[in-house]
């Protein structure tokens, strides 16, 4: 595999994510109430997992060009990442509801 | 029982992820594993110890890429939707009744309801789910069951039933 | 070989992604804004992370192991996410958009909230 080839990929898809962040923004900054904001910012995590595997893929090549191995610590940022930002959005569903937090 | 299986698996996620049979690793799996078992072995669901037949599991294994297919075909259902500039959608929240009554399967029913075209689970109600449906093309109840969860719920039933 | 269809899955999945956050921005109401963004979302980053794993394959084996342990993750979460806003939203009395045709959660909305 090429590693030039494959940081271009990456730096292709680093400027997708960073396009679909921005319109999760403006859904952050504009959403006319907060559930709207809430999903946005639900999404804007899941986005941030894809955004941990790009940058986990990030190869070390060697001289010749071919990968030898990938930063495969990033993947632990995304699994935490995915958790937490779960049980930050359903937290945030429960002040929606209207309950107190010990219900 | 399901505190053993609760170990095995908080154990597992662990060796898994550190992908290392040192003996320090497999110390600390041990000590974490035994303290999530202590903290939540009453949130295990209780049903689980069916899932050790191994019939499930080869439903299950049918299970993944019937429901994979169905939320790719979603997925372009949507996307055309979005993309599309008069943005045909007949959104509403409908009710159908399921016939699983086992909380993991309705848990599963739900989730895969959610996932799979133009559906969004809102409520359970005992065995009737509320629906969230941006497209309804259809008033007989019949169809709408059919199109909502009869197409899972046969394989759900095997494997969590 | 495996490399092609692991690019090829990466591409599908990145579209995916930015085709969610386009329904996120132009539906009309959080409902449906929740079920564009969390279907394709949720996709999309699923196909990302099995290319991820795909890459992986005979080079980084852990790298494969959790990038489908995080892919899992996120298909068991993000549905169960966006049905808690959905419902919190409801209850928390956010109407549906004006085009909605149907609304049979009224009544039992109104229960639960008078429990």
């Amino acid at each position: 595999m090429n590693a030039a080839f494959l940081e271009g990929f990456l730096e292709a898809a680093m400027l997708v994510l960073v396009l679909g962040s921005a319109l999760c923004l403006y859904r952050i900054a504009r959403g006319p109430s907060a559930p709207d904001r809430t999903v946005a910012i639900d999404i804007l995590g899941t986005l941030m997992v894809a955004f941990c595997s790009v940058m986990a893929l990030w190869p070390h090549a060697q001289a010749d060009g071919k990968v030898v191995r990938f930063q495969e610590y990033f993947m632990i940022v995304a699994i935490a990442w995915a958790l937490t930002s779960f049980i930050g959005t359903l937290a945030l569903a429960k002040y929606l509801e209207g309950r107190s937090y010990d219900a | 029982m399901k505190a053993a299986m609760c170990f095995v698996v908080a154990l597992a996620v662990w060796l898994l992820l550190f992908w290392s049979l040192h003996w320090t690793v497999v110390l600390g799996g041990v000590l974490a594993a035994a303290l999530v078992t202590a903290l939540l072995v009453h949130r295990f669901p209780a049903g689980a110890a069916k899932m050790l037949n191994p019939r499930r599991w080869f439903f299950a294994a049918i299970y993944l890429p019937y429901f994979l297919y169905y939320c790719v075909k979603a997925n372009l259902d949507v996307a055309i939707r979005v993309l599309h500039p008069d943005l045909p959608i007949r959104p509403g929240i409908v009710k159908v009744r399921t016939h699983l009554s086992s909380s993991m399967a309705k848990t599963f029913l739900a989730n895969s309801i959610t996932l799979t075209p133009g559906t969004l689970t809102i409520d359970i109600d005992g065995q009737e789910l509320y629906v969230h449906w941006i497209n309804i093309h259809t008033q007989d109840p019949q169809r709408r069951y059919a199109e909502i969860v009869g197409r899972f719920e046969p394989l759900l039933r095997r494997i969590f039933e | 070989m495996l490399d092609t269809i692991a690019y090829w899955i990466f591409g599908v999945g990145l579209a995916f992604d930015l085709l969610g956050c386009i329904g996120l921005v132009r539906l009309p109401d959080v409902y449906n804004r929740a079920q564009a963004a969390t279907k394709c979302v949720t996709l999309g980053t699923c196909m990302i992370l099995l290319a991820t794993a795909l890459f992986g394959v005979g080079r980084d084996w852990p790298m494969f192991v959790k990038a489908m342990i995080c892919a899992a993750f996120v298909l068991l979460t993000s549905p169960v996410g966006a049905h808690a806003v959905c419902r919190g939203a409801y209850l928390g009395g956010v109407p549906l958009a004006d085009i909605s045709v149907e609304d049979v959660f009224v009544d039992r909305a109104e229960a639960i909230r008078n429990e």
